[in-house]
């Protein structure tokens, strides 16, 4: 058990740290520190392709799509300087973090290298379409349909809370290809191009004010044949291959930005003398205790090489950080008081700290609500009875 | 960066833990229990057969090398079972004389603790009086004091070695909830201790052993009382149903996991942080202390309530991880003080 660094990776951090550092008081000084996932995402692109031209876009995938092989320590270590430098999130995350690595996993050779070179450029913007209005945390319940039609797959039916879909360039969803199938049988996984008239995407408006995420709708939707992921019917599969993606060395740069939006909580409470309030110290102190813990808790999922075994620290990581940020959100407002329930401008727009308190009602949602995931822990981890179902 | 055991670690790890399994039956615990809350047999037999008493301790002091890591397994496992034994004592002690005492009290103190020949306690910062070469005071409570054959007692900038049987000394146990560590009265009227060199040495070494011993009993404890929880929700039909489907039982398991698993980067982290000599050391020992504490007593009250009535006996086992659980919380400083220190360090006011 080792948590020190080698002086080679150290050196690798100076370099990442140095790099990202010119950028972000340089070329790219003006989307420093944005906060949103919406804004300014025409720029945001741009630094997707620079970070791509610069061999940055996907350090961890091979060298032959566009990746640069690097080592566990090598991506924890860059995911930490990119957010300690203030650059934004990743606009591409769902094509980096989703779409990639199962393309990698799953994927034909001519898939591959059809998608995984631009992922890595920064020139193709993927999106997400699982969820749908009678289809959430039952995903298995998806209704859009496909069919093989003259040599190209014909999509119908509609998604939502599709984030990021207006500013996407494809979009992957699991369909139901077989007619009259039920439940997680009879599911294909499809890539397609948004830029298609069957394709209306639609924002829709959050709490905070914001529209990230979209209605997706398709109207005879249309993809070649060899648009899929795995074989006709892999769909369910495919997807929770997928899904399993989403705990990877990304998490440690998300745990960055968590850092910063500690720091500034701390800051503003040293500012307006909260941090004098002995309730708000052992607040402060227990965000504290959990932004480590969730750093050390993610260091041993990734250290984790015996996949045989049940990963708890895997298993518990979303409602972990989910929960945490949650409640990080609620003691920003409890030092902030009531000046954080003032916009201060004259649009319905939020600075880092009041837009922390109201989006993080969603992280407790998305991907997986904080009930689905205990009963995920309850039933994989500690092997307990499923949940019944209503139907099937 | 590994953040995983190493083989050796893996080896040991499965070593004690059988090793208290066995051993440390609810049987031979409760034996322990109406007496002065050690089990001598297992005591010596993990000292002297398995030969890690001494981890942590320097080779050359007669210890068994290692780390912390290594340490932190030990202890997990003995909390596992909440084996009554004085490996707090040691862990505390030991290495406060390794770390800080003179060449002739390590020389006679350790091999004999190492041992387990003579058991050790400490009580961190208590009130005392050094005058003209001797130490008068009240040191209230020392857990397992009632057993112990040597003291060391710490108030800052000075630490002391004094042996229970020192003209002057007088020890009462206490009738305390947790008989596994049972608690006592010392009183010290002149008595002739013996200085230790380095004090301050001394006292890091104390507050980490023992910090570090109770996260990871805590871990132990609470990791044990969540899997004997899920052995029950699988055995116990109600409704028709066993308990453990139950939405609102299984979600309850979830959580314990959830917490555990966090105490767990805990442990580990403290423990690699000591070993390597981190900066984050004193931050790590004093979240892992706080947490795990409060994720065994989270863990232990639900081992209770989701066992129902049975749970609530004298004979189940689920008393003995609840009160263990509560006397860990208390004990070396209570959460609220290590989350303070931890507030004055990252609201940058630490001295
Ligand atoms: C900000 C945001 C971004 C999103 N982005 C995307 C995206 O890009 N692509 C995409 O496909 N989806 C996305 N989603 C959708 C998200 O995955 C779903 O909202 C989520 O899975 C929950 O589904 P639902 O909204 O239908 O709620 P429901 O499933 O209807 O749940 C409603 C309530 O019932 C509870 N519940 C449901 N089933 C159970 C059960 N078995 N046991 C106990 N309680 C239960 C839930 O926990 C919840 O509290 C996004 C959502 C949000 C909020």
């Amino acid at each position: 058990m080792k948590l020190g660094f080698s002086e080679a990776e150290e050196a690798f951090r100076a370099e990442c740290a140095a790099w990202l550092q010119a950028q972000m008081t340089g070329e790219f000084a003006d989307i420093r520190g944005i906060h949103t996932l919406t804004d300014m995402p025409e720029r945001r692109k741009e630094w997707e392709q620079h970070l791509g031209k610069h061999g940055w876009g996907c350090i961890g995938w091979p060298r032959q799509w566009g990746g640069r092989d690097a080592t566990l320590a090598e991506q924890v270590i860059f995911a930490e300087e990119y957010a300690r430098s203030g650059a934004p999130g990743r606009i591409n995350h769902i094509g980096i973090e989703l779409a990639g690595p199962t393309i990698l996993a799953f994927g034909t050779e001519e898939q591959k290298q059809r998608f995984l070179p631009d992922i890595a450029a920064g020139k193709t913007i993927f999106c997400q379409g699982f969820s749908e209005p009678n289809a959430g945390s039952d995903l298995a319940s998806v209704r859009t349909k496909g069919r093989l039609e003259s040599g190209e797959w014909v999509v119908n039916g509609q998604k939502i809370w599709t984030s990021l879909a207006h500013i996407s360039d494809w979009i992957f969803v699991v369909a139901r290809t077989e007619e009259g199938s039920k439940g997680p049988k009879g599911l294909t996984f499809l890539m397609m191009p948004l830029d298609q008239d069957g394709i209306e995407v639609r924002g829709i408006r959050q709490i905070n004010g914001d529209a990230e995420f979209n209605e997706t709708f398709f109207t005879d939707a249309r993809c070649p044949a060899d648009s899929l992921i795995g074989n006709i019917g892999d769909g369910w599969k495919i997807a929770m291959g997928l899904l399993a993606f989403e705990r990877g060395v990304s998490t440690l740069g998300q745990q960055m930005g968590f850092r910063n939006e500690l720091d500034a909580i701390i800051a503003a409470a040293k500012d307006n003398g909260a941090a004098n309030d002995p309730l708000i110290r052992q607040r402060i102190a227990k965000a504290e205790i959990g932004l480590r813990l969730m750093r050390y808790g993610a260091l041993r999922m990734l250290s984790n090489s015996d996949h045989s075994k049940i990963d708890g620290a895997a298993l518990t990581y979303k409602i972990q950080w989910a929960s945490w940020r949650r409640d990080l959100g609620e003691l920003a407002m409890d030092v902030l008081g009531q000046a954080g329930e003032i916009a201060g401008g004259s649009a319905y727009e939020w600075g880092m700290l009041p837009n922390l308190f109201l989006f993080s009602r969603s992280d407790t949602i998305y991907g997986g609500t904080n009930q689905i995931q205990r009963n995920l822990i309850a039933e994989r981890g500690l092997g307990m009875p499923r949940e019944p179902r209503g139907d099937l | 960066m590994e953040f995983a055991f190493t083989d050796e670690q893996a080896m040991i790890a499965e070593t004690v833990q059988s090793f208290f399994r066995e051993n440390a039956t609810s049987e031979r615990t409760r034996t322990a229990m109406a007496g002065d809350g050690i089990d001598r047999e297992l005591w010596s037999a993990f000292c002297a057969e398995l030969g890690l008493a001494g981890i942590g301790i320097d080779e050359e002091l007669g210890g068994a090398g290692l780390g912390m890591v290594e340490f932190a397994i030990v202890a997990e496992a003995a909390g596992a079972q909440v084996a009554a034994i004085p490996l707090l004592g040691l862990a505390t002690c030991a290495g406060a004389i390794a770390a800080g005492g003179t060449d002739e009290q390590k020389a006679e103190w350790l091999p004999q603790l190492i041992a387990g020949e003579a058991i050790a306690a400490c009580e961190g910062m208590p009130a005392l009086d050094w005058n003209g070469g001797k130490l008068s005071g009240t040191i209230d409570p020392v857990p397992h004091g009632g057993a112990a054959d040597l003291f060391v007692f710490v108030t800052p900038g000075q630490a002391w070695l004094v042996r229970a049987d020192a003209p002057g000394v007088s020890v009462t146990q206490h009738v305390t909830m947790d008989q596994t560590r049972p608690l006592a009265r010392v009183v010290l009227d002149n008595v002739a201790a013996e200085p230790l060199a380095d004090a301050d040495a001394a006292i890091k070494a104390l507050q980490t052993g023992g910090w570090l011993c109770l996260a990871a009993e805590a871990l132990g404890g609470a990791q044990e009382a969540l899997d004997r929880t899920v052995a029950y929700a699988q055995e116990r039909v109600q409704f028709g149903r066993q308990i453990g489907s139950f939405q609102a039982y299984k979600h309850r398991l979830a959580d314990m996991m959830i917490e555990i698993e966090q105490a767990r980067s805990a442990v580990y982290w403290a423990a690699c942080a000591v070993d390597e000599g981190s900066d984050e050391a004193p931050l790590a020992l004093h979240a892992a202390k706080s947490f795990c504490a409060d994720t065994y007593f989270m863990c232990a009250g639900n081992m209770i309530q989701l066992h129902g009535g049975i749970g609530f006996t004298w004979e189940h086992d689920a008393h003995l991880f609840f009160k263990r659980a509560r006397s860990i919380q208390s004990m070396l400083g209570a959460g609220n003080f290590h989350r303070e220190e931890i507030a004055k360090m990252v609201l940058g006011e630490a001295a």
